[in-house]
């Protein structure tokens, strides 16, 4: 199996505060990779660094096979493709004008599209279900069809490596659910490499293949969702009483919340 | 809507066209009057060149409204088009030359140009296209880092870098004694009254480029309209493209204002207007802002020309008491 994205050595530090330091990790080809760990562990700053959007000051990346920094921007674009959290608009775009700007990668200077690149937006629309939504404007959108439109975006990219940083970290249950099945779905049919950040210890042990946990830039566990969501480990790195057990509907662990326990002695030391 | 293959082109040839025509007219207008009250039939005559046209109005039409409404129309051109780049750079609906202060460090570069006795072109042009740059980049250190996207930092800063700016130009006024210079106070609140055919043929041939230039990275300003980050990951290259949106936006502005001064908020009429009208697309925005800025200051210039009973007042007169309020009230929107 490919290699989609090989990590080496890497580290990053924004001044003198080193946020990631020196992971090294690979994600194989048609992956749904989790990366999941505490405010502050170095997850979203993790994500930049893969989008070429933060240079690493040491290590390597290497995207399928090739460094990073040797792709120009055009050629990254038609391999990786981010969705943000939640992107605020001030400019009235409409649902179709703002998928179709996945094209771009794709397109001359101009971005003039053929009628090919209005057929894969109209695709992306239907497969992320916001194809009645096209003429509207994006501030019209609840934050569930908003989420997804920037999902429709990224898949009319037609990358290779999808990115997503927290996509469900403002949805309710249901969206929830619909976001992580489509990309499942994007994996499966398309053979989507899906890279999330998340917050959802249990969304991630239902959908990843695999998991990364970091804690404080440094990578505390690697692996199969039944082997990194240990009591002991997520105790460790969340730093509170949790109770992990097998979920009663899969076979992959389930986290939960323990309320009130007394354990509890958190990083700052707030008793609580 | 219609979304067949070149639906974006046909969609900019039609509105580009449709604009030229409004411009035309008004360009016509412009001509037609003036304090020297003549029937249109002999200012057409004038126009098409025709024998036995009166000469004394062939020399009005030719030597003295045709300059200054091309001169009009190029300045609005460049102002709108101005604060349409500044939008979409910023992230701000607010963003404009003029409130930025960048307009106001090009006047201070352009009058530092007329002291030392430069020629107006290339030597004053060349001084306010330094101050512009330099205001600029005392802006952008100013709102620095991530917080440029905050309006409140980016606007907080503009006024405080155009109150600055306000100062140093009244400071270097009452210091001199240029004769220069008499008029000067006249020529900060915009005055479109001294143009000549050679020089506004200048102009005209150094904004053309950067018009065409904007043209060429307005769906990158599409991108961009999506936060920086985004726009890289969707291909675009931001150093680059920012760098030569500034500069070339820069260079237009200063080479505007050392012609005609300080217009205020023009940049922010038409963009706004614009964008209600037709869409956030920049690459119909960029066409339509030329052609529409350029109509809209030919109609503020000829009012200033019109309505005082004797003289005439600064277009800038006109073009701030319809752009600020208009500022005001988008302020209070934004802010919901």
């Amino acid at each position: 199996m490919k290699k989609a994205v090989e990590i080496k050595g890497l580290s990053f530090s924004y001044s003198d505060n080193e946020i990631l330091k020196n992971l090294s990790f690979s994600v194989p080809e048609g992956e749904f990779f989790i990366i999941i760990g505490p405010n502050g562990s170095g997850k979203t700053t993790l994500m930049k660094t893969i989008a070429g959007i933060l240079k690493p000051q040491k290590g390597s990346i290497q995207i399928f096979d090739r460094p990073l920094k040797e792709y120009a921007r055009k050629d990254l674009a038609k391999i990786i493709a981010l969705v943000p959290q939640m992107a605020a608009l001030d400019f009235p775009f409409t649902v179709t004008e703002l998928v179709l700007m996945g094209r771009s990668p794709h397109l001359s200077m101009l971005g003039f599209e053929q009628e090919k690149d209005m057929e894969i937006a109209e695709n992306a629309m239907a497969l992320t279900g916001i194809d009645h939504l096209a003429h509207r404007t994006l501030d019209q959108l609840s934050g569930g069809e908003c989420q997804r439109v920037f999902i429709a975006r990224a898949i009319c990219q037609e990358p290779k490596i999808i990115l997503l940083d927290e996509p469900t970290a403002s949805l309710d249950l249901a969206h929830q659910i619909k976001v992580m099945d489509l990309m499942e779905k994007l994996k499966k049919e398309i053979g989507f490499t899906v890279i999330v950040v998340s917050h959802d210890v249990n969304l991630a042990a239902m959908y990843g293949s695999h998991l990364l946990l970091l804690n404080a830039g440094i990578i505390a566990s690697l692996g199969k969702p039944k082997d990194v969501l240990t009591c002991h480990m997520l105790e460790k790195t969340y730093n509170c009483k949790l109770l992990v057990d097998e979920s009663p509907v899969g076979s992959f662990p389930r986290v939960t919340l323990v309320p009130r326990s007394e354990v509890v002695e958190l990083e700052d030391g707030v008793n609580l | 809507m219609n979304h067949k293959t070149p639906f974006v082109i046909k969609r900019i040839v039609a509105v580009s066209l449709l604009l030229l025509l409004l411009l035309l007219i008004t360009m016509f207008i412009g001509i037609s009057m003036g304090s020297t009250g003549s029937g249109l039939k002999a200012v057409l005559q004038s126009l098409s060149g025709e024998k036995g046209a009166d000469s004394m109005l062939d020399t009005i039409v030719w030597q003295i409204r045709f300059p200054r409404v091309l001169l009009a129309a190029l300045v609005g051109a460049t102002l709108s088009l101005g604060g349409l780049v500044f939008q979409a750079l910023l992230r701000n609906p607010l963003a404009e030359p003029y409130i930025l202060g960048i307009s106001g460090g090009s006047a201070i570069g352009a009058i530092i140009g007329i002291l030392a006795g430069l020629s107006r072109f290339p030597g004053v042009s060349f001084t306010a296209f330094l101050g512009s740059i330099a205001t600029l980049v005392l802006l952008l250190i100013m709102s620095s880092g991530q917080s440029i996207l905050k309006k409140n930092t980016l606007l907080l800063s503009g006024v405080m870098v155009n109150a600055f700016c306000s100062a140093i130009i009244m400071f270097l006024v009452s210091m001199t004694q240029n004769a220069k210079l008499h008029n000067i106070i006249f020529w900060l609140m915009g005055d479109l009254s001294m143009s000549d055919i050679g020089q506004v043929g200048i102009l005209a041939a150094t904004l053309l480029p950067c018009f065409i230039i904007l043209f060429l990275y307005s769906h990158s300003m599409n991108l961009l309209l999506m936060g920086n980050e985004m726009a890289q990951t969707m291909g675009v290259n931001i150093r680059r493209v920012t760098t030569i949106l500034l500069v070339t936006t820069s260079f237009m502005v200063s080479s505007t204002v050392c012609h005609c001064g300080l217009l205020g908020f023009v940049g922010l009429v038409m963009p706004h207007l614009l964008r209600l009208i037709l869409g956030p697309d920049h690459r119909v925005l960029v066409p339509a802002c030329i052609l529409s800025g350029g109509a809209y200051m030919v109609i503020c210039d000829l009012l200033a020309r019109l309505l005082p009973q004797q003289g005439e007042m600064p277009a800038g007169v006109i073009t701030a008491m319809i752009g600020a309020p208009l500022f005001m009230y988008l302020l209070k929107r934004s802010k919901r």
